[in-house]
């Protein structure tokens, strides 16, 4: 149904140019209809097709979508928010990690059908004048990555782990943020960042 | 992924009507044409593996203000099927008058996917056997009745002990069943015969059909759980053994509640997971205990007799020793719990 990520579109100047196409695309659908309707639009069969209205990181977007498509396929290929990673497909290590009305959720398990609350992902997380969110400048001061890949996912879990109230100790870290793995090892950097950012999150 | 057909449903009745095949069909309900999706952490899952083929997916998301509330009473504590996971490991009153309900949801999967994950999916989570989920392996009983269980003779480490058959040795791989197994949980149901209560205990069925994992008809919507009030529920934990030390399904697991008197057991409440082939109750074990003080000694006699019907095959042969150990240390340490009035 989707391009594979590793397909062979998928170069860095083909991504770029994909994301602004779909990024004027996107704009001009945009309309008045209720955030997340939805609606099958063909019987079973032959690709059933849905209407989607997404709001992403404040934007409004309306796709009409492969019923299939998850929310990680759309952040991803449709609207060229590629921050947000692939890795397993199957929740199983969480660098797919979004917000979905403020809470911490797997897109690779989610249809984007399914979804009725604003998304924030990664791109979504600064301040506007691109001031780093205060968990992406610790993870820079305490060197919580090596390759990176599963950054975007730990970051907007921290997020929401220290806004649940979950970062009381290390040991309730490491058991909150569980569910995103990091192949790297950087587990007690990530563990030191999560304490930094918490302090100054606090005190916003 | 195979393409289906989706749609939203706005009520109980609608959803229902929405999954209920056309005409009635001797089928098993997780092979039906039409599925419910709430968080989609299972089905999406096994839809990518293609272990799953729905043709239509009913999404019940948008009943959760009807079905997403945790309602505690003197008579006991009511939960909607739409309930989150992590809406009911973080109550304060579950954590305090059900601590076992809380602890077997905060122990379970990650915070992403129990802020996904709805109550009712997760009693009907599906089995991690590795057989069963990926369809390449031609032998699985569950999969297509009558091809045989690759997982006999194959790799079974992580497999049952307890409630398997020749036809099927797969693990049930859920921790909140085990809580709601033990405190005579019931569960409220709405299908196209209409409403029915249902004994926990009766929901999940034996290994020996094994592609037909429980009593639900198809169209059949779990609604919510009530778990009875009892001097039990307060004196309760879960202890889940595993090879990690967070985000890892059971290798053996106990739910316990007590009521004491002093150190003598007046009644016993235990589900057993990782283990057995269904959610499981060890009604031997809690008629050992009961009237008697709870020892070391006494602890491990009840055990025993909790997997004394344990068929091992090669690579599980451990958890007979393992979940008896697991239940004697939950026994003992719940019975030294400090319950505040």
């Amino acid at each position: 149904m989707l391009d594979d990520d590793n397909g062979p579109d998928q170069t860095r100047r083909a991504l770029l140019k994909g994301v602004a196409v779909s990024a004027a695309v996107a704009q001009a659908a945009i309309s008045d209809a209720p955030a997340g309707a939805a609606t099958a639009a063909q019987p079973p069969g032959d690709q059933p097709l849905a209407t989607v209205d997404l709001t992403i990181n404040g934007r409004r977007e309306r796709l009409t979508l492969d019923t299939r498509t998850t929310l990680l396929d759309t952040l991803r290929h449709k609207i060229g928010l590629t921050g947000t990673k692939k890795g397993c497909d199957h929740g199983q290590c969480g660098a797919c990690t979004v917000l979905v009305g403020g809470k911490r959720v797997l897109s690779c398990l989610t249809l984007a059908t399914m979804v009725r609350a604003p998304v924030t992902t990664i791109e979504g997380i600064a301040a506007s004048d691109g001031t780093l969110h205060p968990m992406q400048q610790a993870f820079i001061d305490q060197d919580a990555f090596q390759c990176g890949y599963c950054t975007p996912g730990q970051i907007v879990s921290a997020i929401a782990c220290v806004e649940e109230g979950h970062a009381r100790s290390d040991d309730e870290i490491r058991e909150y943020m569980s569910g995103n793995l990091c192949r790297c090892a950087a587990y007690p950097h990530i563990v030191a960042a999560i304490n930094q950012a918490k302090t100054q999150m606090e005190k916003a | 992924m195979r393409p289906f057909a989706y749609v939203r449903a706005d009520d109980v009745a609608s959803a229902v009507r929405a999954a209920t095949p056309a005409a009635p069909q001797a089928i098993a309900p997780t092979s039906a044409p039409s599925q419910f999706i709430a968080g989609g952490t299972l089905i999406l899952d096994l839809m990518k593996l293609d272990t799953m083929r729905p043709e239509r997916l009913v999404d019940i998301n948008g009943l959760e203000s009807t079905l997403g509330t945790i309602r505690p009473g003197p008579q006991g504590l009511r939960l909607g099927a739409l309930v989150r996971m992590s809406q009911a490991a973080d109550d304060p009153v579950i954590n305090r008058d059900y601590p076992v309900i809380a602890q077997t949801l905060q122990l379970a999967a990650a915070a992403q996917l129990r802020n996904m994950a709805s109550l009712g999916g997760n009693v009907l989570q599906r089995t991690r056997c590795q057989y069963f989920r990926e369809p390449s392996w031609k032998a699985c009983n569950k999969r297509d009745p009558g091809s045989g269980c690759a997982a006999l003779d194959g790799v079974n480490r992580k497999h049952a002990v307890l409630g398997v058959s020749n036809k099927c040795i797969a693990e049930y791989p859920g921790d909140l069943a085990q809580a709601l197994i033990a405190l005579d949980a019931q569960v409220e149901t709405q299908g196209p015969a209409g409403a029915r209560t249902i004994p926990f205990d009766r929901l999940h069925r034996g290994s020996d059909t094994p592609e037909v994992e429980t009593v639900l008809n198809p169209g059949e919507l779990i609604t919510g759980f009530v778990v009875p009030a009892g001097p039990w529920t307060r004196r309760s934990a879960y202890l889940k053994i595993r090879d990690r030390r967070s985000y890892a399904f059971a290798l053996a697991s106990a739910a316990v509640a007590l009521d004491m008197d002093g150190d003598t057991v007046r009644e016993a409440r235990i589900g057993l997971g990782g283990v057995a082939y269904r959610p499981w109750r060890a009604h031997e074990a809690e008629a050992m205990l009961k009237g008697k003080p709870l020892t070391e000694a006494s602890a491990a006699a009840a055990a025993r007799a909790a997997f004394a019907g344990a068929k091992p095959r090669e690579h599980n042969s451990y958890k007979v020793d393992l979940g008896q150990r697991t239940l004697v240390r939950a026994l003992m340490q719940v019975s030294r719990m400090e319950i505040v009035a």
